[in-house]
């Protein structure tokens, strides 16, 4: 896959100029915890660790690790409750929620394990929503879909809905949704976890590709270990606590 | 543009539940707009009333007369134009169910006074010519197929007696509020029949129309007509026409106050199932609106998503309940007969139509809006819809 000019060379679109050895998350003495029924259930508990530009990461632990929610917190759809997450230099913990809105469209890709694609619009429409939050035009806007669904190899099937489109070809949309910002981070919450082998696969070799190609730095959340070996490093979460391990 | 299209595209999602709750629309705005335009026919007559008309009847109750030589007396008052008479007959034609209106007038005089009745010069001349003559409205002559040169045969019921009147005239209303369901005939011949029948009730009438240059005098002229036969056999009680017929009204009210109670039950209950429709969509699509948050749309564009898709089905639902409101209503009219003589949908009834559907639309989204703003995005990512 070759990284477009196009997606490139748009002034209206996001420039990532993280300097080398920058990580793009830094996290420090990270804790979260839940409220259920009364009680206070801790989920993550002091992490601290820092994602380099660039990295491909995936997050693995047993159910209740508490690897989504540090997904979550990175992407911005969920609040520490004490340390410090700095996301492409920002304190994403500090900001109001409509800023956070406004930073998770211009820096965070989001890739879900069930597409989470709008049923009622085409491939084309689904990949363009993000794209209504930027002051491009609509030729630009075209464009650019046009070219991130050539990417990920559904450029004849734009105008198909999600129900007319396989798991994995919802995935593929899902994907260009995600990269159609040009976000600097992509986050991935189980994206094979709905797919068979053959599909998976294929997702796992197109995130691989925006990793290496596109410069994209990735945080995966699976259980699949044949997925997190795509991953640069894996990351296990036990009852809130982090060790690395390299491959 | 995108909006409206998800807008559109979630409205016909389920089309079945859409389509449902549309016709629920449709039925309840037809219902309103049908009981708001009875309600309207009750005050056809008070609304069609003119301000340079005065009605003065009997102070004790409407069903006592006053005696024919008041009409001179009363002339002489200063601001008085014109001045006939009318007496309620209250005859059955052939079945009770027949009610229309009927009035012994001052043939000469009555319809000077009435310009919105328009008769062909003619026909007035005709009915003029002959006592046993009578003046019929359109709508009543279209009830019952008569034309002129029919014989309408009463049964009195205030006046003893089988009373036959041939039509010579048929009067149509200057304006579509004016009420064509009347029957006019000689007070004359009302009269001299009563002296041969019942000496005692000739010389009176019912009560007194005048006509008055100033309406800004009606209150002094009323007064002064009244002060007249003070203390007289028959003390008077002069009113402006809007005054006298909302008289009419009033005395049944509580019907009127009930209708209207029962217009607004029935917007009250569509709110419930409107609210029901947009609850369950609001539910099912928690996790879509959480995406949207999660892709950086705010809390205001989801509540726009759903005050969008209610406000397209009330307005969907209203938009045809209000042109069928008018079929409706015709039928009705139809059916009722004269028992409404003015019965038409007003402009003002459409727009109340309209405004109740878009504040069932609003209404209905205001909880599922709040909560779709307000969900987590976390909790809603979680959400099987």
């Amino acid at each position: 896959m070759q990284r477009s000019p196009d997606l490139d060379n748009h002034s209206e679109s996001p420039v990532h100029t993280e300097p080398p050895g920058e990580p793009v998350v830094h996290i420090r003495q990270l804790s979260k915890c839940y409220h259920r029924g009364g009680q206070i259930i801790p989920v993550l508990t002091n992490i601290s660790f820092d994602i380099m530009h660039g990295e491909f990461i995936a997050l693995m632990g047993p159910s209740g690790s508490g690897k989504s929610t540090l997904l979550n917190l990175i992407a911005g759809i969920d609040k520490p409750d004490s340390g410090l997450l700095k996301v492409n230099g920002t304190d994403i913990a500090a900001l109001s929620e409509s800023e956070l809105a406004d930073w998770r469209a211009a820096n965070v890709g989001f890739i879900f394990q069930f597409y989470n694609l709008m049923p009622v619009l085409t491939a084309f429409d689904n990949v363009e929503l993000p794209l209504l939050l930027t002051p491009l035009a609509r030729d630009q806007r075209r464009r650019r879909v046009e070219l991130a669904l050539s990417m990920v190899g559904l450029r004849d099937r734009m105008e198909h809905y999600p129900s007319e489109l396989s798991g994995g070809q919802q995935q593929r949309v899902a994907i260009a949704r995600a990269i159609i910002t040009d976000p600097a981070l992509l986050v991935a919450d189980e994206p094979t976890g709905d797919l068979d082998r053959s599909s998976a696969n294929d997702i796992l070799a197109m995130l691989e590709r925006l990793n290496r190609e596109l410069g994209k730095t990735i945080i995966m959340v699976t259980h699949d270990p044949h997925a997190a070996q795509s991953a640069h490093s894996i990351r296990h979460l036990e009852k809130g606590e982090l060790e690395l391990k390299k491959h | 543009m995108h909006f409206f299209k998800l807008i559109l595209r979630n409205t016909l999602r389920h089309k079945l539940r859409s389509g449902l709750t549309v016709l629920g629309l449709v039925v309840a705005i037809i219902a309103f707009g049908l009981l708001r335009t009875v309600v309207d026919a009750w005050y056809a007559g008070a609304e069609g009333a003119s301000s340079t008309r005065l009605v003065t009847r009997n102070a004790i109750s409407l069903v006592f007369p006053l005696p024919i030589n008041y009409q001179e007396r009363i002339r002489k008052v200063d601001g008085v134009s014109a001045i006939s008479h009318a007496s309620w007959f209250g005859g059955v034609y052939v079945s009770e169910k027949n009610f229309f209106p009927q009035f012994a007038v001052d043939a000469k005089t009555y319809f000077d006074l009435y310009p919105e009745y328009v008769i062909a010069p003619q026909e007035m001349k005709a009915f003029r010519a002959d006592r046993k003559g009578c003046v019929i409205g359109r709508k009543l002559a279209n009830t019952h197929g008569f034309k002129v040169g029919d014989t309408i045969p009463l049964r009195g019921t205030i006046y003893p007696g089988s009373w036959n009147f041939t039509i010579r005239a048929i009067y149509d209303g200057a304006e579509s509020a004016t009420d064509t369901s009347q029957f006019f005939f000689h007070w004359n011949y009302l009269n001299e029949t009563m002296k041969k029948a019942v000496a005692r009730r000739t010389d009176w009438i019912g009560v007194y129309v005048i006509q008055i240059s100033d309406p800004d005098r009606a209150a002094e002229i009323s007064d002064e007509v009244d002060a007249m036969f003070r203390n007289s056999l028959a003390e008077t009680l002069t009113e402006t026409e809007k005054a006298f017929q909302l008289g009419f009204v009033s005395m049944t009210e509580a019907i009127v106050i009930a209708i209207r109670i029962v217009s607004f039950v029935v917007i009250f209950i569509i709110l419930a199932v409107m609210a029901n429709t947009m609850a369950m969509t609001a539910r099912e699509r928690i996790r879509e609106y959480a995406t949207l948050k999660a892709l950086g749309f705010g809390p205001c564009f989801l509540a726009g998503l759903i005050y969008g898709e209610s406000l397209m089905i009330a307005l969907a639902g209203a938009a045809i309940g209000i042109v069928l409101t008018f079929p409706v209503a015709a039928q009705f009219s139809e059916q009722v007969g004269t028992l409404f003589p003015v019965f038409g949908v007003s402009r003002e009834t459409v727009y109340m139509q309209a405004a109740a559907a878009a504040a069932v639309g609003l209404a209905a989204s205001v909880l599922p809006a709040l909560r779709a703003a307000r969900v987590p995005i976390v909790d809603g990512l979680r959400s099987i819809g």
